[in-house]
């Protein structure tokens, strides 16, 4: 890869990131797979699931002291949860904040307040009496409330119900349109759940940033599909989601790449820093309402608390080389490419050996490689395995086949380079990103001098192509 | 441990684990016959 060297083109660096986290337990009911486990289940046994669910509902003090979650929020690092027994939910820990240096953490009242003020084609509306419960939030008028009546007319014509804590819908979102499928109401919701977490997690972003100058772009890097039955997937919901958090003068683009979305954005965004054509951009992501209770099966098995309650939402900021935060190695970063294949070595071997080896560098030269960061405690209890720790341990077993270190020391890799895995289940947030905050203090105040972060994304759930994606890029120590 | 020479097999792989065409490729080398296969993705 060509990367300008001309002298006056600033180096590209990761200037701050911020995670917002709505806990929105009663949301889990509009997840996808509960969604469709409800809809299914006969009627006798439609309400015995929805009790179910509501019995394993987790309150906001324990996802507040989840200590995955205080590793989002960067009160906790991830190495701290080597040594802590599993399952953490049975280890919360104490008094944690709901802020951190990696952002914050809002519960499901703020969460619907903030839906109704990014509801801008006026779809959601909250029962009268539960919209006066709502916290207000600054800048505008709390949302307006309907009658009971109008509620249930809506819900029985279709609309998408809101919950709340007690059996019966406290609001409703309709369709935006009476014949689009692509404006159907849980789509309006999906999207809308974006637009706020990714907003939220820009307002934080913002409010902690010492650069006075203006944000002049947007790179959206969420999945979902913004549109209409003409353009489904026409996109630049980055655009709405800075609006919402209050910017002016930028522009915007989504990026489209499933779960490696958010990487391959980084690399763009220190591509037109680089370039010279933006000085501060920003990558956002919405969360993944649909992802919300999505292996709930496998935590009632287990007597979990569904632990898929959460949306979390992302903002990272790439600016000019301030000679203190990481710089992007842009000539090191890399993308799947067509011919590259799609096997498990083939993926690391183009994204993580191949960039290394191509600038003199061992996979051993890496402090830590983010990978898919998923938290084990949700998927395994589900069939799903341990994510971060089978993509560990291709990286050590493609160390081993070079020479970098023998075959016994492959199980160690994973301890040496690696990360516990601590994030939910939201697609494109737990590709590498979560790792960002740590990543950011390590290589300023702490002693990292290197990382990769490494993104996979599955292309064939489009059933477009076979091909899987990813994209990686490594970050340094400035200076 | 099963013989799979001569039986048909479905592969269902998994992204992070262990995906459709690797199963194929092993199932095939001891004269299975693959009638389908697709890779998931769990997360």
């Amino acid at each position: 890869m060509t990367v300008s060297t001309s002298p006056g083109a600033p180096r590209p660096a990761v200037r701050g990131v911020r995670f917002a986290i709505a806990h929105v337990p009663d949301l889990v009911l509009s997840g996808s797979k509960p969604r469709r486990e409800l809809a299914r289940a006969p009627a006798g046994e439609r309400d015995a699931l929805r009790r179910e669910l509501r019995k394993h509902r987790r309150s906001l003090e324990a996802a507040v002291a989840y200590p995955p979650h205080q590793v989002l929020l960067a009160n906790l690092a991830p190495e701290a949860l080597w040594d802590r027994q599993r399952p953490w939910h049975g280890q919360p820990c104490e008094a944690g904040p709901a802020r951190g240096p990696g952002g914050v953490l809002v519960d499901q009242s703020t969460f619907y307040a903030w839906l109704a003020r990014a509801d801008s084609a006026r779809l959601v509306a909250f029962d009268a009496g539960f919209a006066e419960t709502l916290p207000p939030l600054p800048g505008g008028p709390g949302p307006a409330g309907t009658s009971p009546d109008e509620l249930r007319r809506a819900l029985a014509q279709g609309a998408e119900p809101l919950w709340g804590e007690l059996d019966e819908p406290v609001g409703r979102v309709v369709a935006g349109h009476e014949a689009d499928e692509a404006l159907a109401p849980a789509v309006i919701l999906e999207n809308l759940a974006a637009k706020v977490t990714g907003a939220l997690a820009l307002r934080e972003l913002l409010a902690a940033a010492r650069d006075p100058a203006p944000v002049d772009f947007l790179l959206g890097a969420g999945e979902e599909a913004v549109g209409d039955r003409y353009q489904r997937g026409g996109g630049n919901l980055a655009k709405a989601i800075g609006e919402l958090a209050g910017v002016t003068g930028a522009g915007g683009v989504d990026v489209k790449a499933f779960c490696a979305g958010p990487v391959h954005a980084l690399i763009l965004a220190g591509a037109l820093v680089r370039s010279g054509l933006h000085r501060r951009v920003v990558v956002v992501a919405g969360g993944s309402l649909a992802k919300l209770g999505m292996k709930f099966r496998g935590h009632l098995a287990a007597g979990y608390p569904i632990l898929e309650d959460v949306l979390v939402g992302v903002a990272i900021e790439v600016g000019p080389d301030d000679g203190r935060s990481p710089l992007m190695r842009l000539d090191m970063a890399a993308t799947h490419r067509l011919g590259d294949g799609d096997a498990p070595h083939q993926i690391a071997t183009a994204l993580s050996a191949a960039p290394l080896r191509a600038h003199g560098l061992r996979l051993t030269d890496v402090d830590r490689f983010a990978v898919e960061l998923h938290n084990p405690d949700i998927t395994e209890p589900a069939g799903s395995g341990n994510v971060p720790a089978n993509n560990y341990r291709i990286l050590g077993a493609l160390a081993a086949r070079a020479g970098e270190l023998g075959r016994e020391d492959v199980a160690r890799f994973e301890r040496a380079h690696g990360l516990p895995g601590f994030c939910p289940t939201q697609g494109h947030i737990a590709s590498a990103i979560p790792y960002l905050p740590h990543a950011v203090a390590g290589l300023t105040a702490g002693a990292l001098r290197r990382v990769q972060l490494v993104a996979k994304g599955s292309l064939f759930l489009g059933r477009m192509t076979t091909m899987g994606d990813g994209a990686s890029v490594v970050l340094e120590r400035a200076g | 441990m099963v013989d799979l020479e001569g039986k048909l097999v479905l592969a269902l792989g998994e992204r992070d684990g262990i995906p459709a065409p690797a199963i194929r490729a092993c199932a095939e080398a001891v004269g299975a016959q693959v009638i389908y296969d697709v890779t998931q993705c769990f997360v």
